[in-house]
């Protein structure tokens, strides 16, 4: 199948790949970019663990075509953390003991950060009702809204 | 919450950040779909569309001219497995129905059943050759209900199966019951007929699924000297390496197993599916061959728990539980061995019960084999004994958690296989739950009600085996072969520090492939904190030891002489003799070498869990809905190492019990097809449908571990079921008898118009 040309701003830095048209950023990010951080949970859409911010927005990245990306902007669980110095939700997670087998970890620290970037003050409810598009199976989800509490208080006193 | 004298620990108890943690929420940490080999191809398999179904033929030819496909595979390629029973440890399964399977032979058992596999340049051309593919079927009825699966006249799934009842006694016909087993004790008839009170319910579950986020997925390369590297997501690798040695006739020593990061298993993934249709697709290509399963594969093709029938009669004098005569059940699935006997067993544990009869069938239906799933069998039957036990107590006008104490079980209670318990936790975990804040506040409002359940769990013990190698600046690499599932690289590294005396930050523990540590078995049966565990507390005394040998040689004393505290040594003759964990790890090349410590074992004396819980929901009887307004879980967890890990398995299992209780099902149609395969279908809790889970951690030290651990992974998932039952109860009146009590069912009960 023609593969094509597909030039897009990727955590930062200008990246180009050839693609087919019937693969997924999803697809494309793990296996062409070997950027793994992000996961394939159902590849309908439906677990959120292949949430990426594109353009300032986040979606699963299942559910978009890599070819979509052409002058975009996206970032990945990758892009998060700056050099050897974690996102406060990064570090609250940690703290928190919010992951277990950790598979939708990435998924959710985007979705969090797409949260907390527009709503910095978000409340439980809040955050539930955002996060309800990521699924986590080990924790019932207890520890991971605690932590994104925690990152809010985090980053309030930075 | 402390209900002994508590011991003052160090490392254990507190709660430090996870040694894997930093790769986990950086997106680094390799899970099994993150491998990727120079050369690597990628195999999809073909599943057959019906549920029951003679295989005439299949013609690959297609497959195999179309461009890009290296490899086709059906059952053909299989060596014939051996009709024997493999050990796993907590089960034993038959070998040539773990082989038929991972390929069906001659008949397809459920829909979903792999027939074909495809390995090709990419995924979507292997895809697109699964379509070229085909296979000629010679559609049977197919036996889709576990009652209508054990008439006499129902369609056979094997007509060479026979009953196999106590005694390995065999029945005459051929039947779809591939097991029956009884418990009994006492004389039931007698105490039914003085009771003041006798209940009795058929209970019913469908089918649910552990829902692991992480797919199936397996790579293997068939090295060119005949050897056979797999990387895989699983519970266990060295079950793996086993059970594909069977299936391929290899011999053990030929088989490295690479246990990737595992995105959760809870029971589903202990099985095996794919490694040896990847490692054969390898074989026939000559490279390295990755095969990951859709969510419709997961759903349709790997084991989900059994659907069950339960019929239980259960009878009260004054505030004791007389007599209880239960019935149940179990799908098995595709072939025999599903988690029936786990259930019957577990069913009465909290309670004492003198007089009990407790019949168990093991029973195939045209649905998948069964794996394990979190307690594996003791939920549904706790759904059935925790109602009946809720009805008893109304009826008696007793409060049910007084009526629970009052039947409690203590040690040297019987359990119902006649094994007496030792030191265990239900009473203690029930006067916590009397005596919790949620329990003591008030339940106010319409159509709000307040439930209650308790729950058990045997807990395994089995192999483990680590070593530990000291490092010449004192920091420790622990090397161990226990799947990490949710945390247990810290609760192991915990317990060594402790054993040892030093920082927790000073350990390094790393789970290693199958060719570079003794074996495991499986992460399963809550076992490894406490067994695993114990190989670490005996790995860290043996460093102990030899480090005492070797002072006792530098300072010319006697070892008797010798005090290992504090993490350091000490003379006891001469107190200018000092040294600490470093300085001596320092001296190991001027002392005889290298200090590892090795604990290789069989973990006995695995302290038995339980759990009661306290829910609140609040019911709309117009759409049905139920919500969980509070819950709190109380359980006895032995000694919490971390106990936020232990907050977490908790938290974890009451979800999962939520979504059983209210949403989860496969939901079949008449031909057998699975019509919710998919995450938006199959409704798994969100995070909008909880709330926050409370934990009483009730800590009763296992008198079986040097630090008193048990496991605490299953039980919590064993009282949601029946806890939101009788909740809802409480606040309709109706009692619900068949699970999940979703909107519709609810409604529908509600109306009369089921």
């Amino acid at each position: 199948m023609a593969r094509s040309y597909v030039s897009t701003n990727l955590n930062g830095t200008e990246t180009d790949f050839l693609c087919e048209p019937r693969q997924s950023l999803l697809e494309v990010l793990r296996d062409e970019l070997g950027l793994t951080g992000t996961k394939e949970g159902c590849n309908n859409g439906n677990c959120g663990a292949c949430s990426v911010m594109l353009n300032g927005r986040i979606v699963n990245s299942c559910c978009v075509l890599a070819v979509e990306t052409q002058d975009a902007t996206v970032t990945t669980i990758e892009g998060v953390a700056q050099g050897d110095q974690l996102h406060p939700l990064q570090q609250a997670f940690l703290n928190e003991a919010a992951l277990q087998c950790g598979i939708c970890t990435p998924g959710f620290i985007m979705a969090s950060k797409a949260l907390l970037e527009r709503e910095p003050n978000a409340d439980e409810h809040r955050i539930r009702h955002w996060l309800a598009g990521n699924l986590c199976r080990c924790t019932g989800y207890d520890k991971i809204v605690k932590a994104v509490l925690s990152a809010e208080q985090m980053q309030g006193v930075k | 919450m402390t209900t002994e004298e508590k011991i003052e620990y160090k490392v254990i108890g507190t709660r430090p950040i996870r040694p894997d943690g930093v790769e986990k929420v950086t997106g680094k940490a390799q899970y099994g779909a993150d491998i990727r080999l120079p050369g690597m191809i990628y195999g999809r398999v073909l599943r057959s569309p019906h549920a029951h179904a003679r295989i005439l033929s299949i013609d690959t030819s297609a497959a195999e001219a179309h461009p890009g496909v290296l490899a086709v595979l059906t059952a053909k390629d299989l060596p014939a497995a051996e009709d024997k029973m493999e050990e796993l440890g907590e089960s034993a399964i038959n070998v040539k129905e773990v082989s038929d399977n991972i390929l069906a032979s001659t008949k397809a058992l459920y829909r979903g059943h792999a027939v074909a596999a495809v390995a090709a340049a990419n995924a979507h051309v292997a895809e697109e050759a699964l379509a070229l593919i085909k296979v000629e079927y010679e559609v049977l009825p197919p036996v889709l209900d576990v009652r209508d699966a054990m008439r006499e006249d129902a369609p056979l799934l094997n007509e060479e199966r026979h009953t196999k009842s106590m005694g390995g006694k065999l029945s005459e016909k051929p039947s779809n019951i591939a097991q029956f087993t009884q418990f009994s004790g006492g004389d039931i008839e007698a105490a039914f007929a003085e009771a003041d009170v006798v209940v009795e319910h058929e209970f019913n579950t469908s089918m649910v699924h552990q829902g692991y986020i992480e797919p199936q997925v397996s790579t293997s390369s068939w090295n060119a000297d005949g050897t056979i590297t797999i990387w895989t997501s699983t519970q266990g690798a060295f079950a793996v390496r086993s059970l594909v040695a069977e299936v391929l006739r290899q011999p053990i020593s030929n088989i490295r197993v690479v246990p990737m990061e595992i995105g959760g298993g809870f029971g589903g993934k202990l099985p095996i599916y794919l490694d040896p249709v990847a490692a054969l697709l390898s074989k026939k290509s000559g490279k390295p061959v990755k095969i990951a399963m859709s969510r419709t594969d997961v759903f349709e093709g790997t084991g989900p728990t059994s659907g069950t029938s339960i019929r239980v009669k259960m009878a009260a004098k004054g505030d004791k539980i007389t007599a209880v005569q239960a019935n149940l059940a179990y799908e098995a699935g595709a072939y025999p061995g599903s988690s029936v006997g786990a259930g019957a067993m577990c069913m009465l544990s909290p309670y004492s019960v003198e007089n009990f009869q407790i019949d168990a069938y093991d029973v195939v239906v045209n649905k998948p084999k069964t794996a394990a799933y979190r307690a594996p069998g003791a939920p549904a039957a706790a759904f059935a004994s925790e109602s009946m036990i809720d009805e008893l107590a109304k009826k008696q006008g007793i409060d049910p958690l007084a009526f629970r104490r009052a039947n409690s079980s203590e040690a040297g209670t019987r359990m119902v296989t006649g094994v007496p318990f030792p030191r265990i936790g239900a009473v203690e975990t029930t006067e916590a739950a009397i005596n919790s804040a949620h329990y003591k506040s008030p339940i106010e409002g319409p159509n709000r009600g307040r439930g209650v359940a308790s729950g058990f769990w045997f807990n395994a013990g089995m192999q483990s085996s680590v070593v530990a190698a000291v490092n010449s600046d004192g920091t420790i690499n622990l090397i161990e072969g226990s799947t990490d599932i949710g945390g247990t690289r810290a609760s192991l590294a915990m317990q060594l520090a402790e054993t040892l005396g030093v920082k927790y930050e000073s350990i390094r523990p790393s789970v290693v492939d199958t060719d570079s540590i003794g074996h495991n078995d499986v992460t399963g049966g809550s076992r490894t904190t406490f067994a695993s565990g114990m190989a670490v507390f005996e790995a860290g005394m043996d460093i102990r030891r030899q480090m005492i040998t070797r002072a006792a040689k530098l300072w010319s004393c006697s070892e008797d002489d010798v005090v290992y505290e504090d993490g350091g040594l000490r003379c006891k003759v001469d107190s200018t003799k000092e040294l600490t964990f470093k300085e001596m790890a320092a001296q190991q090349p001027r002392t005889g070498g290298p200090i590892v410590g090795k604990g290789s074992l069989v973990a006995r004396g695995a302290g038995s869990a339980f759990a009661t819980h306290i829910v609140d929901v609040e019911v709309d009887p117009e759409t049905g809905k139920v919500e969980i307004l509070r819950y709190t879980a109380v359980q006895d967890v032995g000694t919490a190492i971390h106990p936020a890990y232990v907050e977490g398995q908790i938290q974890g299992g009451v979800v999962q019990g939520i979504g059983w209780a209210l949403n989860e099902e496969y939901f079949y149609n008449d031909e057998g097809t699975m019509v919710n395969s998919s995450f938006l279908d199959y409704r798994m809790p969100t995070a909008l449908d909880v709330p926050m889970i409370d934990t009483i951690l009730v800590e009763v030290p296992n008198p079986g571990h040097p630090y008193g651990v048990r496991g605490v992974g299953e039980v919590p998932i064993v009282p949601p079921l029946a806890a939101i039952a009788n909740a809802i109860a409480d606040a309709t009146g109706h009692r619900f008898t068949t699970l999940p009590m979703s909107p519709r069912r609810v409604v529908e009960e509600l109306n009369g118009l089921s």
